[in-house]
C-alpha cells in the first residue's frame, strides 16, 4: 500500500521533469513565503553543519567561500575592465 | 594591472544594488543567536565568550550609569571586527574603507557622549577643557587648544579607521601586483616579495582587530569623562 504524496508536498529532487511547471506554480511566492523558504534553508544549513556537538571549521568556511564567490560574481563587470585593459 | 589602485574602493553594482549592502548585511549570518539550551554549539559558545570578554573589558572602567551603553558599544565592536576581518578575503568589499560610513558611526556616538556630559554634569564636562595645574598665563591658550582637540575627536575617529584600512588594502594590492609582475622576470625577488606579502597580511589581520578595538575604546573613554 503506497501512500500517495501530493505534488504540493514533494521535495524538488523528487519532482519529475514534466511536473516541474505545475510544482513551481504551486509554490508560495508571497514575501512571507520567500522569507519562510530562506528561514528553512538557513535552519537546514545551521542544523546540519553548525549546531552540532563537534562542529568544525568546515561549516563556517563554506559560508565564507560562498561569500567570496558571490562577491566575485557581484564585481565581475567591474573587474572585466581590468582584463580588457591588460589584453586590449 | 588595475586602471587605478583606488578602484577597489568603489562599490561595484549588480542589478543596481551596490556590493556594500551585501557586505554590511553578511556579518549577521555569521553570528547565530544562541538557543535556549545551556550548552549550544561551538560557534555560539565562541561567540558568547568573545562578547563576554569585550563587554567586561569595555564596562569595567565605567560607572553604573555608563552600563546603559553596553549594548551599543559591544555591538559596534562586533560589527567593526567582523567587517574589517571579512574585508581581508579576496574579492570582498570593506565598508569601513568608506569615510562616509566611519563618520556616520563616529559623529553621532561622539556627539551623544558630549551631550550626555553637558546635560548631566555641565561644570565637570566643561572642566575637562582645562587640565589641572596649568600655570595661569597659559589658561586661555590651553582652553582654546582643548576645545579644538574636543571638536576634532569625531573627525579623528572616522579618519583613523578609514585611513588605516584603506592604507592596508592599498599596500596589499601594490605588493601583490609587484609580486605577480616580478614572477616572470626575477623569480627570486618575487618569492621575497611574496614573503613580505604574507607578513603584511598577518599585520593586516592584526590591524583590522586593533582598529575596531581602538575605535570603541576611545568612545568609551569619551563616555567615561562625561557620564
Amino acid at each position: 500500500l503506497r501512500a500517495a504524496v501530493l505534488l504540493k508536498d514533494t521535495k524538488l529532487l523528487d519532482v519529475k521533469l514534466g511536473q516541474l511547471p505545475t510544482w513551481l506554480a504551486m509554490r508560495d511566492f508571497t514575501p512571507g513565503g520567500i522569507v519562510g523558504a530562506l528561514r528553512r534553508g538557513y535552519d537546514r544549513y545551521y542544523n546540519k553543519y553548525i549546531n552540532v556537538k563537534k562542529g568544525g571549521l568546515a561549516g563556517v568556511s563554506m559560508v565564507l567561500a560562498g561569500y567570496v564567490v558571490i562577491s566575485y560574481v557581484w564585481s565581475y563587470s567591474h573587474i572585466k575592465h581590468d582584463r580588457h585593459r591588460k589584453y586590449h | 594591472m588595475n586602471l587605478s589602485f583606488f578602484d577597489q574602493f568603489s562599490s561595484p553594482c549588480l542589478l543596481g544594488i551596490p556590493l556594500i549592502l551585501l557586505s554590511m548585511l553578511f556579518p549577521a549570518l555569521l553570528l547565530p543567536s544562541p538557543g535556549s539550551r545551556w550548552i549550544t554549539n561551538r560557534l555560539a559558545t565562541l561567540q558568547s565568550w568573545c562578547i563576554d570578554l569585550i563587554t567586561k573589558q569595555l564596562m569595567t572602567p565605567l560607572n553604573k550609569s555608563g552600563h546603559k551603553w553596553a549594548l551599543i558599544l559591544t555591538s559596534l565592536m562586533i560589527l567593526l571586527l567582523s567587517i574589517n576581518l571579512l574585508g581581508l578575503l579576496p574579492y570582498t568589499f570593506t565598508p569601513t574603507t568608506q569615510l562616509s560610513m566611519n563618520m556616520a558611526l563616529a559623529f553621532p556616538l561622539w556627539l551623544a557622549t558630549l551631550l550626555t556630559g553637558l546635560r548631566n554634569q555641565p561644570s565637570a564636562s566643561l572642566g575637562h577643557l582645562l587640565p589641572e595645574g596649568t600655570p595661569t598665563p597659559l589658561i586661555p591658550a590651553l582652553v582654546l587648544i582643548e576645545t579644538i582637540s574636543l571638536l576634532i575627536r569625531p573627525l579623528a575617529l572616522g579618519v583613523r579607521l578609514t585611513a588605516n584600512l584603506t592604507a592596508g588594502h592599498l599596500l596589499i594590492q601594490l605588493i601583490s601586483t609587484a609580486s605577480a609582475a616580478l614572477l616572470s622576470i626575477m623569480p627570486t625577488i618575487s618569492i621575497l616579495t611574496t614573503i613580505i606579502l604574507l607578513l603584511l597580511t598577518i599585520l593586516e589581520v592584526a590591524v583590522a582587530m586593533i582598529q575596531a578595538y581602538v575605535f570603541v575604546l576611545l568612545l568609551s573613554l569619551y563616555l567615561q569623562e562625561n557620564i
